[in-house]
């Protein structure tokens, strides 16, 4: 599909990152001129991908995310979230809606449900040992140009 | 996030601002369960009304309080949801486990 636009973001997993990725994120697609609900299920959505890396991904350690947001055509917006950490095992069971490996810290097992819910498409690859990589994208609705 | 508790032994109302993720829950929780455990009440409120965005973090957050309260035989109702924060609910089925208005 063709690139529009493009930017990447690079940053430590340290969970005072959270909100900062989903409100940049955000801010780069406002360009897109979409409803604030698309806006805030974009936002929700970046939340939960970049959560799993420092939750999951990076469990006992600090490394980095990166993430490319894309404007494709037809007003798509395309979302990479990237780690480098452990990988997951079993994608599909991952997916399922309220699986979780740690219940203990009070994990819904949610995260992949809402990003499923919240955008058009998700697609995880992953590699254990290696890292995880989650790919969304959303069609935000075309309001009138200005100008 | 700020926190606003008003404690007595019948009731805990809890009133959030701001972001809950997963940076923030851990201190909201901890504060929640402190009031929770030495007011032990019949019923925990929270209050969304000022709470401006929140993930699956938070539905840990309040499906944890709901196991708490239920410990305690109590129940947990939500009060003033923004109706963002209602979808991300709704989709846990949050609204199963406790009045949300
Ligand atoms: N980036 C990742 N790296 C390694 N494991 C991951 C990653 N993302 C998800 N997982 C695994 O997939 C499981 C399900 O993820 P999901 O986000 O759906 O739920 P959760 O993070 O456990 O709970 P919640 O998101 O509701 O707080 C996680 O428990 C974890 O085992
Ligand atoms: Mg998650």
């Amino acid at each position: 599909m063709n690139v529009q636009n493009e930017m990447k973001l690079s940053f430590l997993s340290n969970s005072v990152n959270e909100a900062f990725a989903r409100t940049a994120v955000t801010s780069f697609f406002t360009q897109l001129d979409p409803t604030l609900d698309e806006l805030t299920d974009i936002k929700t959505a970046v939340s939960e991908a970049v959560t799993n890396c420092i939750v999951h991904a990076y469990r006992d350690t600090i490394g980095p995310i990166q993430i490319v947001a894309r404007v494709l055509e037809n007003n798509t917006a395309y979302i990479k979230v990237k780690d480098r950490g452990c990988g997951i095992e079993d994608v599909k069971k991952a997916m399922e809606p309220l699986f979780t490996t740690a219940p203990e810290e009070e994990r819904a097992g949610l995260g992949f449900a809402v990003m499923e819910s919240f955008m058009d498409t998700l697609r995880v690859f992953s590699t254990p040992g290696k890292g995880t990589s989650v790919v969304m994208k959303k069609k935000l609705t075309s309001r009138v140009r200005h100008g | 996030m700020n926190i606003q508790i008003n404690a007595s032994d019948e009731l805990v109302t809890v009133y959030l601002t701001g972001e809950i993720d997963h940076h923030s829950a851990g201190e909201i929780r901890e504060e929640i369960d402190r009031s929770l455990e030495s007011n032990r009440p019949k019923q925990l409120v929270m209050d969304f009304k000022n709470v401006g965005f929140m993930d699956s973090s938070g539905i840990g957050l309040v499906m944890g309080r709901y196991k708490l309260m239920q410990t305690m035989n109590g129940d947990v109702k939500i009060i003033n949801t923004p109706n963002h924060i209602k979808k991300v609910m709704k989709l846990a089925g949050l609204d199963k486990l406790a009045a949300i208005e």
